[in-house]
């Protein structure tokens, strides 16, 4: 059935909170305002406004009042308005949700989803455009999923919903709109599972949320210049699915690393670690990564388009790993 | 309760008084129950101190000596199943709960029997079955985890109260405001207990709160009931959480607890108890109002026990305590394969 990633998203969440009176949906304008990106729409209107909490806007706050619900036995949604306001909750993420369940000896979990679009839209400035899943990526106790089409993004999110441990779900602006086809009736996606989006022999590419459709247009287009190549969409970033890079790598012999976030310890570098210590004897050439540029990001459009990854540089990242300039 | 009531010099406050007058509540076997759990708290820290020294305790250690009354008289006031959760200073409020002595001992040496098996530590004791839901060393960070707990009772439709123990330190934090507005925009049934013992770390309140001669004001300007009360004095402690507790089960919305007490130790065992930022006099002075003093001078006028009771008293929690070093010291450390359990839950 073909939907928006946004009524994936809406779908997955009603299906859950139909289920199972213990979810409710938190965070700035989810209510009566229908989300600030309508991901909610409908639902107070359905579930009331005690399972559809609008707060004010004070991340920190209602972050930390989820996880203590969580604590007590609730599975609440945190929707950030942008992950870029999750820094505002990043004492409770990091210091609590991720550490509770440990270092209470398993006595006590944090079943939480926090959900919200990461990465740029279009010139919304340096504090609103940035991609910060490495960060989350980093901390122990934290699962990190960035799904790219609207049937990962319904099935996944239903699996964060149902998981014990605290999710962070990065979601993205510009991957709202975006249409494709969602399986019918019930279904979830196992959170760790990466999926080939294209076979190919030659080269592999891995990337995701955004810019797995980078990857599959460069793809396309090499393809008619000969080149043939496998993109993988890692899905969820921690865990992540290594396996599946791996096999790939060990066929193809040569990788390219798409990622809007910046290139600095940024999660490219890590998935290339791991990579190079699993297949290193198997690699053509030294993997190459794609990157947004290590700056604020600019307002301005050409600085902004300069600042991030686009299709001619995974192009020529691809290229670069034949010696081709 | 009066929520404009002032202290009195003694920092005891009147209508906390009041209470001890008109329902005094002195029944033998309760008051030597609450002097045996400050005690019991008293001679774990002195102990821990001990150890520390030994360096069979190593990391951060904060002791609770000189504010066992705030614990005690509060947790005498909950049910079981209400909810408590602690700051890092959090000793006291796990024994208080009725954690045993020696998985707390036993965490406070890193071993396997500890509460958390040794994973979480003096500032992390966590005691689910008794509804001690931890404590935490971010300054501020646990409050909003007390409304969260307070907000799921509310949602599953139970009775129950959550107690938010912190230091005054706390307050000026943007995480505490936080909270704090959440609680009463929800009218949660929380009690934030603020135990105002002066000193965040080195730096008295003077010098870090502009609210600093009326910390419970903080919790007013949201709209929260809050009183001042005397926190050496665990009777009148009890009383007024008796009150709370009941008025906030109830239905009317969160109640902050303002209780004035006195570390009698450093900040923690890198530190003196006086010297750099307080002097000795000080300290001496407010010695005198030590919390057992204080119940046991009552008890001791009141007829409601004898030199007797305290001498066993006194010989019991010995035990206690050296049963609990006893059991901590033989218990093992976890085995190396723990490292990576409880990273994630099942």
């Amino acid at each position: 059935m073909l939907m928006s990633y946004r009524e994936a998203l809406n779908q997955a969440m009603r299906e859950e909170m139909r289920r199972d009176s213990r979810i409710f949906l938190i965070g700035e304008e989810v209510g009566y305002y229908q989300g600030a990106f309508k991901v909610s729409k409908g639902f107070v209107e359905e579930f009331g406004p005690q399972r559809v909490v609008d707060t004010p806007i004070t991340e920190a706050g209602f972050t930390g009042l989820a996880i203590g619900a969580a604590m007590a036995g609730l599975h609440p949604i945190v929707e950030l308005m942008t992950m870029n306001f999750g820094i505002l909750a990043l004492d409770q993420i990091v210091n609590n949700a991720a550490k509770i369940h440990y270092m209470s000896g398993g006595q006590l979990s944090v079943p939480l989803v926090i959900r919200g679009p990461g990465s740029a839209a279009h010139q919304l400035g340096a504090q609103h455009s940035q991609s910060l899943e490495a960060w989350f990526c980093h901390v122990p106790g934290l699962k990190v999923i960035a799904p790219a089409t609207p049937h990962d993004a319904k099935g996944l999110l239903k699996s964060a919903i149902r998981d014990n441990n605290p999710v962070i779900f990065i979601e993205a602006q510009l991957l709202y709109g975006t249409k494709g086809n969602v399986g019918d009736g019930e279904y979830t996606i196992p959170i760790g599972v990466a999926e080939v989006k294209r076979a190919g022999r030659d080269v592999t590419i891995v990337a995701y949320s955004k810019m797995l459709q980078l990857a599959l247009e460069a793809a396309d287009q090499l393809s008619r210049e000969g080149i043939e190549v496998e993109v993988i969409d890692p899905r969820t970033l921690n865990p992540l699915d290594l396996p599946t890079i791996v096999a790939s790598v060990k066929k193809t012999g040569r990788l390219v690393i798409v990622e809007e976030g910046w290139r600095y310890c940024g999660l490219g570098a890590q998935i290339a670690e791991s990579v190079y210590a699993a297949a290193f004897d198997y690699l053509d050439a030294p993997i190459q990564r794609v990157t947004g540029e290590d700056v604020p990001m600019p307002y301005s459009r050409p600085l902004e388009d300069a600042a991030l990854p686009d299709k001619a540089r995974v192009i020529e990242a691809v290229k670069a790993l034949y010696g081709v300039q | 309760m009066n929520e404009t009531d002032q202290m009195n010099p003694s920092g005891q406050s009147s209508s906390a008084r009041l209470f001890i007058m008109i329902m005094p509540n002195m029944d033998r076997v309760d008051v030597l129950f609450l002097y045996r759990q400050m005690l019991l708290i008293r001679r774990f820290e002195e102990k821990s101190a001990e150890m520390y020294a030994l360096a069979k305790i190593a990391g951060f250690l904060h002791l609770y000596i000189g504010e066992e009354a705030i614990a005690v008289g509060t947790i005498a006031a909950l049910r079981p199943d209400d909810y408590a959760i602690s700051a890092y200073r959090d000793h006291g409020h796990c024994l208080a709960r009725g954690s045993d002595p020696g998985h707390v001992m036993a965490e406070l040496f890193g071993k396997a029997t500890g509460l958390c098996q040794g994973k979480g530590g003096s500032m992390h004791l966590v005691d689910a079955p008794r509804r001690f839901m931890g404590g935490y060393a971010i300054v501020g960070g646990h409050i909003p985890l007390a409304t969260g707990l307070a907000f799921a009772t509310k949602y599953q439709k139970l009775d129950l109260v959550t107690v938010c123990f912190f230091g005054e330190g706390a307050i000026p934090s943007g995480q505490a405001h936080e909270a704090l507005n959440l609680a009463a925009l929800w009218k949660l049934p929380v009690i934030f207990v603020c135990e105002n013992n002066r000193y965040g770390m080195g730096t008295s309140a003077e010098r870090a709160i502009a609210l600093y001669a009326d910390v419970a004001g903080a919790a007013r300007s949201y709209g929260i009931m809050a009183e001042r009360i005397d926190g050496m004095d665990v009777l009148a402690v009890r009383d007024v959480m008796r009150k709370v507790v009941e008025q906030v089960r109830g239905g009317k919305g969160p109640f902050f607890i303002e209780a004035m007490t006195y570390r009698f130790m450093g900040h923690s065992m890198s530190d003196p108890a006086h010297g750099h930022y307080r002097t000795k006099e000080e300290v001496e002075e407010h010695r005198k109002r030590d919390p057992l003093l204080l119940l046991k001078e009552t008890i001791l006028s009141t007829d409601l026990g004898t030199e007797a009771d305290f001498i066993q008293l006194e010989r019991e929690v010995g035990e206690v305590v050296t049963a609990a070093v006893k059991f901590a010291d033989e218990s093992p450390f976890p085995v190396l394969s723990e490292l990576y359990n409880d990273v994630l839950a099942e």
